[in-house]
């Protein structure tokens, strides 16, 4: 009898929470798309705009949508054009991937005025300084928006190449020779 | 019978000329001439680099530290000969890229002056930490090449409870000989080193594995270990990539050690013979290591030897001592021929992990003319670690580095069998090199936009809460003003 009741019971409970949650997924529905989302995070986020998009979250959207090639965002390189292609399932052509090349921002000691305008303008904090103190350019945090460059007043930040030291120096992909009886 | 259906203990591996007889047949020569400047490098070693405490003008002695090693694996570096601190400042390193790394220049002053060492007659009273200590202190990296610091591994070995101890004598690599004729000359030494390093790691049993190439070290080897029943020596088949550590473990002990493990882990160390002498001169004569024997050999020296020099000599003055003709050098090779690295000039120290520097002739070198892969999978046949290396090059020659990191990429040791045995000369090497720095180029990348967007986040936070604060203050002014002038028509009314 005791078993009776509790599988009525149960059963009954499973039914009505089965109701709730149809009613909940209704009304309650998420209007993004969870890989939108999952592509947002991947972009770098820094909005630069180099991919025709106002920003990062509707070049997503677009990638999404199919309307954007997985190799669209110049900044993220090959490295994020597999990646999102991973994601989205898609064959990938990294030929004409050009890798991005890295630039940071150095400020030249000698024209520096200790403006300020600078490192309020900088969206990763990576100027520091002090009104009329020589500003200066963290290197680590820098991610090349020339965003600084754009507002100083004595050009006295220019765009450098990062500088190769033994930690980042890397071997170079062979080159082929043009192969003029090859099959492939 | 039995042994016909157990698996094989060499797996890959080449047999390449020897070219060793050149260097091999002649004792080692101890009259290099003491440079007049020493470039020491700080960092010698796997780990960080050591941290100068000496300063620009002060006197030194043979054998006195320059530079202490920072954090747990790093190690110290000494003076090779007395003389003068000149410069402490950023010199071509010994690398194929020849960038600068940091480096102590010492002026010798001639007399070869000796700091003042600690002699121990017993050093099996000590106890087995003060063995790694003082190996440590001595500055002892692995001499093989990898220069990983001795110490570390001895300590690893007293914790993960080692019970073989594999001496790697093997010198597997073409040209070099700078082992063979160690063992051979100083067989008792490297013998007591072995037996230093088997108390230091608490360990009972040692193999001293030498292929069998080298029947006068092997030899040698055998009669000075006699009296030690712990110690035995042993000869290997001699097959390029024999040295490698999971070879040697394979072939001697038959365990195999898994994917992303450390010999360790399966009980057994390695180290080299050049090391369990560096060890032997470290704990009884308390010596650390400042010298060490280098093969110069290569079609274009005119007098190849082994030669023991101070660390820090440039490879310009040994290829004087030994006559090379610079005209016919086509390629300069630190180390051996298989996985040593070209240098462009000769302007460069040699350092501890230095255990050969070649000067080839065009005629020793490969043909470089790659043609198309014809897929004959030599490359598979001879890969010691059981990759696909046409299969991995194919995947990076378009950049699909993920499907390369699938098929085995991290587990390449850039022995360069597969770019030997290549009848289509591929530089196969090349592409698991320039694969290998970009797939960490690219983890650093990750986490470089990572790092972006938590400062974004956090700067956005910030200006957030300035803007909160601005507002706040800004209503309590207005507030303030309302209550003063409510407090004042309160005083107007009752006036």
């Amino acid at each position: 009898m005791y078993v009776l009741s509790a599988i009525i019971s149960l059963t009954l409970l499973g039914l009505f929470l089965g109701l709730l949650l149809g009613i909940a997924a209704k009304y309650l529905k998420v209007e993004s798309s969870p890989i939108v989302d999952e592509l947002e995070a991947l972009l770098p986020g820094s909005q630069c705009g180099q991919c025709g998009f106002p920003g990062c979250r509707p070049a997503a959207e677009a990638l999404a949508e199919g309307k954007a090639a997985a190799t669209m965002c110049p900044p993220g390189g090959s490295a994020l054009a597999e990646q999102i292609a991973a994601l989205l399932g898609l064959d990938l052509d990294l030929t004409e991937v050009k890798e991005p090349e890295l630039l940071v921002a150095r400020v030249s000691e000698a024209t520096c005025t200790g403006c300020t305008r600078c490192f309020k303008v900088c969206p990763t904090d990576a100027i520091v300084g002090a009104p009329k103190q020589i500003h200066a350019v963290v290197a680590d945090a820098c991610i090349g928006c020339k965003k600084c460059v754009d507002v100083c007043p004595t050009e006295c930040l220019q765009m450098h190449p990062i500088e190769v030291t033994l930690r980042n120096w890397r071997w170079a992909k062979p080159v082929l020779p043009e192969m003029s009886n090859s099959l492939c | 019978m039995l042994s016909f259906f157990s698996k094989p203990r060499i797996q890959g591996g080449i047999h390449a000329e020897g070219h060793k007889a050149a260097t091999a047949t002649q004792p080692i020569v101890y009259t290099f001439p003491l440079p007049e400047k020493l470039y020491i490098p700080l960092q010698q070693h796997v780990g960080k680099p050591a941290e100068p405490l000496i300063r620009v003008g002060d006197k030194v002695l043979k054998g006195q530290l320059l530079a202490y090693s920072q954090g747990l694996i790093s190690a110290p570096v000494h003076a090779p000969s007395s003389g003068i601190i000149l410069d402490v400042n950023d010199y071509p390193a010994p690398h194929p890229s020849a960038l600068p790394i940091r480096m102590i220049v010492l002026e010798t002053d001639g007399k070869d002056e000796w700091i003042d060492t600690q002699t121990i007659t017993d050093p099996f009273q000590l106890p087995p930490e003060d063995i790694s200590l003082r190996v440590g202190a001595a500055g002892i990296v692995g001499l093989g090449g990898a220069t990983f610091p001795t110490a570390v591994k001895l300590n690893m070995g007293r914790e993960n409870h080692i019970d073989i101890l594999i001496i790697n004598g093997a010198e597997c690599e073409p040209y070099l000989s700078c082992d063979d004729r160690l063992m051979q000359e100083r067989a008792e030494q490297i013998i007591d080193g072995v037996r230093i390093m088997l108390h230091g790691m608490d360990t009972k049993n040692a193999v001293v594995a030498i292929e069998d190439n080298k029947p006068l070290a092997f030899k040698a080897m055998q009669t000075a270990a006699l009296p030690y029943p712990q110690i035995k020596v042993m000869q290997i088949p001699t097959r390029y990539p024999m040295g490698w550590d999971r070879q040697l473990i394979r072939f001697v002990t038959g365990r195999e050690v898994p994917v992303g493990c450390r010999s360790s882990e399966i009980g057994v160390t390695i180290h080299n013979v050049g090391t369990a002498h560096a060890v032997h001169k470290a704990i009884r004569y308390g010596q650390p290591l400042v010298a060490r024997v280098i093969t110069v050999s290569g079609g274009a020296v005119n007098r190849p030897m082994n030669v023991e020099v101070p660390l820090g000599t440039l490879i310009a003055e040994l290829f004087a001592f030994c006559q090379v003709d610079a005209e016919n050098t086509a390629r300069i090779i630190m180390g051996g021929p298989m996985m040593g690295d070209a240098l462009p000039h000769t302007g460069l120290p040699t350092v501890k992990a230095t255990s050969g520097i070649l000067a080839l002739t065009q005629d020793e070198l490969k043909n470089t003319d790659e043609q198309a892969c014809i897929r004959c999978a030599r490359c598979v046949s001879v890969c010691p670690a059981g990759l696909r290396p046409l299969d991995m090059a194919n995947n990076i020659r378009i950049n699909q580095l993920d499907a390369a990191v699938d098929l085995g990429l991290k587990d390449c040791i850039s022995c360069g069998c597969c770019s030997f045995i290549c009848p289509s000369n591929i530089p196969l090497v090349q592409y698991f090199k320039y694969a290998s720095g970009e797939v960490a180029a690219r983890q650093q990348a990750q986490h470089k936009s990572e790092q972006t967007k938590r400062l974004i986040d956090a700067r956005n936070a910030r200006m957030e809460r300035i803007a909160q604060q601005q507002l706040e203050e800004e209503q309590a002014r207005i507030a303030a003003k309302l209550e003063r002038e409510r407090l004042k028509a309160e005083q107007e009314v009752s006036a």
